[in-house]
């Protein structure tokens, strides 16, 4: 594990107060073509905090951080991150804010024509002008931060799918960002390395003094990591609170999502017309 | 990922090939070289009744060895003849200054170039001099109209019979 | 009927959206060009993948193109007694068309596709989204050497494809058919002209690998992020660029050629 202290010492599990937030989100409307896919979502973001954003599949997780990275445009509302409203930022400005926000994706997004070494390697590449001799040092460091220092002459397509997550980790954290944000980091890995990953999400934000936040539909582990949790559903905020406080909760949205139940507020039926009127008709239509 | 060094060395091979066909193309295909290969050499001029179908940049030969071009045609308005100037490469420095220049096709319907014919002179020419002796070039309906003539003035004089084996007056006969 | 309309109307907004979105993307592109000056190792390592890697099919098929002009030519003009002027045929035809078209054709169907497909792919695994996310401007760090890199490429590629072609049918003319080495050689350089062909031949080869470099990133680009979508979208490249090549040929030629 790496040494290196950023902003703030190690800090072990009650967070920093809840007032300090990084991450403001007021009113936020985005809509892709005729689908509403945000319709008002309030959010806050604490500093030093991991903060999960559960939902089911398709209630816009992924498009939230996109939003917050400035990728995509909201309709209407605010996004401010540390202080600034990302899309009022001109392009050098949202640039600059980029550098200090990680983000994880999914599939790892490595350059595939560069090796594990490079990958990480880039923004540092990119964005310093740092010498060889250091660039080398901080690469090895993040790379042993994440387990993988012994892997860094592999290519990236020669990775398995935890491995390229944990590489991508690697370099989301090059620059020393103030914030990461993992998209579905948990999604089709085998049990080790779901814990790996987990472990380390929750390590990296403690030992380093991140902000995370982690977009999932895995309940159990992103619970067991999250200090502060909101569950998303039909473009709204349906519940919110400390893992402990939800698994209590009474809200029927949150206990469909928390305890798996295939059906309730969220229907099991795609909308479809009647059933008996439909099978009578006969007819495609 | 290829190794650094072979992209590098792939890619200056590729442009100075590139730029080696292009040379290829401005030097050996087009008239470039030629044109450029004047420059060093000398100009002499010859002034011509009619220059036909002669052009800037047509060629000078001797004895069907091209020597020099065309460099430029103009109308003198005080002879009424064509002023050809012609570039001679500097290698051709013996050419007598009696030489004659005529105006030639090269095969029935090709293009028109200068054809030189030494004559006797000790005297060589130099950068200005004037060729004295040109004979224009042949136009065909002049040819043609000379040919009839002559014909004409035989008249009636020649056999019949010789129209059968004489081929050219075929189209012309009545 | 009404649908009809309604359909031909989305189907009008929908080619004038891409359209102006190829625009707007192309301005983009050209305006980051400048960051590239300090970095040409960006743009020779897409010389290597777009330039060096397409030389094997444009040499070929060059000389195969100039042998087939050597011989058809020969032919035909062999019955006026003229075969003396297959030089002049031959370069004149490489140098003023076959040479710009041909090679913009196979550019587009060796480079342009492979550069469709692999920004396609980029994007499909969200590697661009992820350096965007690093703060690091795909258009500048991708796509901007790739662009500048076939517009250079193309240029190169068809004076070798000209150049071999010259060869090829200086072989097959002189070589196989006997005719006269130096009057193949000295009607060319009598005929073809610098400026006029050569030069004009050269215009049009910066014009094609401009337009079929530009198609090529802009459908990579603006792909949709399936395999499915990077299909179609390396299919476009192909169809387009050789739809633009020829009918841009037309007006370069009319706008060219037609004093002469």
């Amino acid at each position: 594990m790496t040494t290196r202290k950023k902003k703030k010492a190690a800090n072990p599990h009650p967070p920093p107060p809840a007032d300090d937030a990084l991450v403001v989100i007021r009113g936020l409307r985005f809509s892709r073509g005729p689908r509403v896919i945000f319709d008002g979502v309030d959010l806050t973001i604490s500093r030093g905090r991991v903060t999960a954003i559960m939902g089911p599949s398709g209630s816009g997780k992924t498009t939230l951080l996109k939003l917050i990275g400035g990728q995509l445009r909201p309709d209407a509302g605010t996004i401010k991150v540390d202080g600034e409203d990302v899309h009022r930022l001109s392009r050098d400005g949202l640039y600059a804010l980029r550098r200090r926000m990680g983000m994880l994706f999914q599939s790892g997004a490595l350059l595939t024509d560069l090796d594990v070494f490079e990958n990480v390697a880039y923004p540092l590449r990119e964005h310093t002008g740092l010498p060889e001799a250091i660039i080398r040092d901080i690469v090895l460091m993040k790379l042993e931060a994440v387990g993988l220092r012994g892997a860094r002459h592999l290519a990236a397509r020669e990775l398995s799918g935890g491995m390229a997550r944990r590489v991508a980790l690697a370099r989301a954290i090059a620059l020393d960002p103030m914030m990461i944000m993992y998209d579905e980091p948990f999604t089709g890995q085998d049990p080790i390395s779901l814990a790996t990953l987990a472990k380390l999400v929750r390590e990296l934000n403690d030992i380093i003094g991140l902000t995370s936040v982690v977009v999932s539909h895995d309940v159990a582990e992103t619970a067991a990591i999250a200090d502060y949790v909101y569950v998303l559903s039909g473009g709204r905020v349906v519940g919110k609170g400390t893992p402990a406080t939800l698994a209590r909760t009474r809200s029927r949205w949150v206990r469909q999502f928390m305890d798996g139940l295939p059906d309730g507020p969220v229907p099991f039926h795609y909308p479809a017309g009647d059933y008996v009127e439909d099978l009578m008709t006969g007819e495609e239509g | 990922m290829v190794n650094t060094k072979v992209v590098e060395v792939g890619v200056g091979v590729f442009v100075a090939l590139g730029l080696a066909a292009l040379f290829m193309l401005a030097m050996h295909v087009s008239n470039l070289a030629l044109s450029e290969g004047n420059d060093d050499g000398y100009e002499i001029v010859a002034y011509f009744d009619n220059v036909g179908g002669l052009k800037v940049r047509s060629p000078v030969t001797m004895a069907g060895v091209n020597v020099g071009r065309v460099r430029a045609i103009e109308f003198d308005d005080r002879t009424y003849q064509a002023r050809v100037t012609m570039g001679i490469g500097a290698r051709y420095d013996k050419i007598p200054a009696d030489t004659m220049a005529n105006i030639f096709t090269a095969g029935l319907l090709g293009e028109q170039y200068v054809s030189l014919d030494a004559g006797g002179d000790d005297n060589y020419m130099k950068d200005g001099d004037e060729i004295l002796i040109t004979q224009s070039a042949l136009v065909l309906e002049q040819v043609v109209g000379q040919f009839l003539y002559s014909k004409a003035a035989e008249g009636p004089a020649a056999p019949p019979a010789a129209t059968d084996d004489f081929d050219p007056q075929d189209p012309f006969a009545p | 009927m009404i649908e009809l309309l309604r359909r031909l109307g989305r189907g009008g907004i929908g080619f004038f959206q891409r359209l102006g979105r190829a625009h707007l993307f192309l301005a983009r592109v050209l305006w980051g060009l400048g960051e590239l000056y300090p970095r040409p190792g960006l743009v020779v390592a897409q010389l290597w993948s777009l330039g060096v890697l397409s030389l094997l099919i444009i040499l070929v098929s060059g000389l195969f193109v100039g042998m087939v002009l050597g011989l058809q030519g020969y032919n035909t003009l062999v019955d006026f007694g003229a075969e003396e002027s297959l030089g002049v045929l031959v370069a004149l035809s490489l140098v003023r068309e076959l040479g710009p078209v041909v090679s913009a054709l196979l550019f587009a169907g060796r480079a342009g596709s492979a550069l469709t497909a692999e920004i396609g792919l980029m994007k499909a695994t969200e590697q661009l989204a992820g350096m965007e996310m690093m703060a690091v401007d795909p258009l500048r760090r991708v796509v901007g050497p790739r662009f500048l890199a076939g517009w250079l490429s193309l240029p190169l590629l068809a004076a070798i494809f000209s150049a071999m072609g010259v060869l090829g049918g200086y072989f097959v003319g002189v070589g196989l058919l006997g005719v006269d080495d130096g009057a193949f050689w000295s009607q060319m350089q009598s005929k073809v002209d610098l400026r006029d062909d050569v030069v004009n031949g050269v215009i049009k080869t910066i014009v094609f690998g401009f337009v079929v470099t530009w198609i090529a990133v802009f459908e990579g680009y603006d792909c949709v992020p399936t395999s499915e979508g990077v299909g179609r979208a390396t299919t476009r490249t192909v169809v387009h660029s050789a739809l633009a090549v020829l009918a841009l040929d037309f007006v370069l030629t009319a706008l060219m050629f037609n004093e002469g």
